[in-house]
């Protein structure tokens, strides 16, 4: 077991008129080197719910562990250390930085930690050649296809080598080829070793072979497991 | 843009240039000091021989051309201190004897 | 340590990277920036190295002029003056001069003609300052003409004062006491001034002291006030640099406040994204300061070297036209390069501070938020 959840909570705007609970008592275990699938209709608190798990917000209450370690009530700093060493991301909008080139876009996660730049380059290059974007490496982002975009995304998720790969619906801008496409990219990946998480209200995804486990939610509870 | 150095190096190297630069004015200005002293003297031995008092920089007005022996109520004539018309009123100071004392 | 220098090299890639996606707003800012650097710099150097000047040149003036008021006004003052003023203690000369203005209507110049009485003219002949040369086109053998009330005067020219030292005399003509009395009707007698020297210079507030109990009507101008004026003439508060100064103020705060009042939503989902991939508040935080430092640095830099070079190898052409005003004559003049590194450090101080915090602030509420924003 890798990540454990234990009676986690959000709410939003806690207080005020406008309070919404988000995440009711959600406990939930995830193993290691599995793809797990978080499955429900819009709304139904996944984003929220992976947002906690990635560290990029904290829950109002519960405990999140990774391999023992106890995420929540950590300061920021160690948060952003153990994010990027950790979890790599795929956001639903790509979220890729206009007018920077994919070699940049993909170089990005790992400026923080003051590599040497022909190593990190050779990496990115080998990446990005990898998801067969050569021929874009020096391109602009803004003038990719979707599918493309996407495998930006990828290359800029796994380029610190991240043990753990979070996908926030990651079809869903994508037509059924390429996301079918996609399904095969994580199977590569869950081949060398990654956990991988990722939502969807797609069934594309969530029938794929490639899904070893759905969790169902639905208004910020876990129907089954 | 600059497909053969990194930006950072890029910005290094322009910033080095820039400090080099501004180094080499200092360098300039101490040379040319040495190598103007002599120009420098005559012009000081023109105002002793001919007692002159001011900088030939505005001749529009006496008391713009000759500012140190300017009196209470000829320049600045609005006011002890207040400005002529003439530009060159914007940047000068009224002389120091009439705001001091 | 090796890590840190990398990543700031990095932060700063990405810096450039981001700063060149607005070329045209980046630079036109740059270029901005840099003329306000480059003016303000400009009369820094100019005044700074005028001021040096002066104070050296003028250190040679008349330790003290005595000038005589009528009425409030400066009139001729009578010799007798000489024999009233008596003996003093510590001053070693006195001497009337004659000296004053003509206007020249042809080419709208005005000159400041002097009648010394220890130069060897005859009274057909002049001496005229380098830009009066130039202005109406005369060289040595020329006629130069004066006109009095219906009489025209007519002038060899003998000489023309060294251009090198334009700077005090371009404007001036010399000619002989005889025929300076006999143009202006200055009668045998009567002079414009009278200077005195005196040995040593901390007698001179004493010598004037006496001067002025004896002499009531008369006033004397001490070479330290001469000093000073020049010492202060181009003061910071006045005039063109207030003026600039405050326009170049006026202008960064409308900017720094556009800035700080609300980061696009684009510029906030970047720090967003910048947080989830892995950046922390701080390294945006670096980021954004590398991004003030590269936009005023590089305006100081280059403004100030434009500065530099406009004032000390153009001679200041753009401060020409104000000073000469309504004045045809201008010196022709090199400036002897002076810098005053506590000036160019204020400069520097100004230029980068402000601006490096107005780029940061505004960043620094969107950095420490939660990025869990741009899942959405
Ligand atoms: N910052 C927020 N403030 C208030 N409500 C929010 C906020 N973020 C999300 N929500 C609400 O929480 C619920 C769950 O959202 P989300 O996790 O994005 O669902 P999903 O990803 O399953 O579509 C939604 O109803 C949404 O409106
Ligand atoms: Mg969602």
């Amino acid at each position: 077991m890798l990540i454990s959840l234990s009676d986690i909570n959000k709410v939003f705007n806690q207080g005020k008129h406008n309070e919404f609970h988000a995440i009711r008592d959600i406990s939930l275990h995830i193993e290691a080197g599995k793809v797990t699938c978080l499955k429900g209709s819009s709304g139904s608190g996944k984003t929220t719910l992976l947002s906690m798990i990635g560290c990029l917000s904290r829950p109002t209450s519960g405990r999140i562990t990774l391999e023992n370690k106890i995420l929540s009530g950590l300061p920021e700093r160690f948060l952003t250390d153990i994010r990027r060493h950790t979890f790599g991301f795929i956001f639903q909008k790509f979220n890729l930085l206009q007018g920077l080139s994919v070699l940049e876009n993909v170089m990005l996660p790992a400026y923080p930690l003051g590599l040497n730049h022909k190593d990190l380059k050779a990496s990115a290059q080998k990446l990005i050649s990898h998801f067969g974007l050569d021929r874009v490496m020096n391109n602009p982002v803004e003038w990719l296809s979707g599918g493309e975009s996407q495998r930006v995304a990828i290359c800029r998720a796994l380029i610190n080598d991240p043990q753990i790969l979070i996908a926030d619906e990651p079809t869903a801008n994508l037509d059924t080829r390429l996301s079918q496409e996609f399904m095969g990219l994580l199977d590569e990946l869950r081949k060398t070793g990654k956990t991988i998480l990722i939502t969807s209200h797609d069934p594309i995804v969530f029938n794929s072979p490639v899904v070893d486990r759905i969790v169902e939610m639905q208004d910020g509870q876990i129907m089954e497991s | 843009m600059f497909p053969v150095i990194r930006k950072s190096a890029f910005v290094l190297i322009f910033f080095l240039t820039g400090t080099l630069l501004m180094m080499l004015t200092v360098i300039d200005a101490m040379t040319k000091q040495s190598s103007t002293r002599d120009s420098l003297n005559q012009r000081a031995m023109l105002v002793k021989e001919f007692g002159l008092s001011d900088l030939a920089l505005s001749t529009e007005a006496r008391y713009t051309r000759h500012l140190t022996l300017a009196d209470r109520h000829s320049a600045f004539q609005d006011h002890p201190t207040s400005f002529d018309h003439f530009p060159s009123g914007s940047i000068f100071l009224p002389p120091s004897q009439l705001t001091h004392d | 340590m090796i890590e840190f220098f990398r990543k700031q090299a990095y932060l700063i890639d990405f810096t450039m990277s981001s700063l060149l996606r607005r070329k045209g707003k980046n630079f036109g800012l740059l270029l901005v920036y840099t003329l306000i650097v480059f003016m303000l710099a400009s009369v820094m150097l100019f005044s700074h190295s005028l001021r040096k000047e002066a104070g050296i040149i003028l250190q040679q003036s008349p330790e003290i002029i005595v000038q005589r008021l009528v009425a409030g006004r400066h009139a001729l003052i009578p010799a007798e003056y000489i024999q009233k003023m008596g003996r003093l203690r510590g001053v070693t000369s006195k001497k009337g001069r004659l000296w004053g203005y003509f206007y020249n209507p042809v080419v709208k110049a005005n000159y400041t003609v002097m009648a010394p009485d220890h130069l060897d003219l005859s009274t057909t002949e002049v001496i005229i300052g380098a830009g009066i040369a130039r202005t109406i086109g005369l060289g040595i053998g020329d006629y130069f003409t004066m006109r009095s009330n219906n009489d025209t005067f007519s002038f060899q020219v003998k000489d023309i004062i060294e251009r090198n030292s334009e700077l005090v005399t371009t404007d001036l003509v010399l000619i002989s006491p005889k025929a300076y009395r006999v143009i202006t009707g200055i009668p045998e007698g009567q002079f414009t001034d009278i200077v005195l020297s005196v040995r040593n210079p901390r007698e001179v507030r004493k010598v004037a002291e006496k001067l002025v109990q004896k002499l009531p009507d008369i006033r004397p101008v001490l070479r330290e006030e001469i000093l000073r004026t020049y010492d202060s003439i181009f003061a910071w508060r006045q005039g063109i640099v207030f003026v600039l100064l405050i326009g170049a103020l006026l202008a960064f705060v409308i900017f720094a406040w556009d800035k700080a009042s609300g980061l696009s939503a684009e510029e906030k989902r970047e720090i967003g994204i910048l947080k989830a991939v892995g950046w922390e508040s701080a390294d945006i935080l670096h980021m954004k300061f590398w991004e003030g430092i590269i936009i005023s640095l590089s305006a100081f830099m280059l403004g100030y070297l434009a500065a530099y070079l406009h004032v000390f190898y153009s001679s200041a052409v753009l401060f020409e036209s104000v000073l000469k005003g309504w004045a045809t004559l201008y010196p022709q003049f090199k400036l002897v390069p002076f810098i005053d590194g506590l000036q160019i450090a204020t400069l520097f101080f100004f230029t980068i501070f402000p601006y490096v915090v107005a780029t940061i602030i505004p960043i620094w509420k969107a950095s420490v938020t939660d990025p869990d924003a741009i899942m959405r």
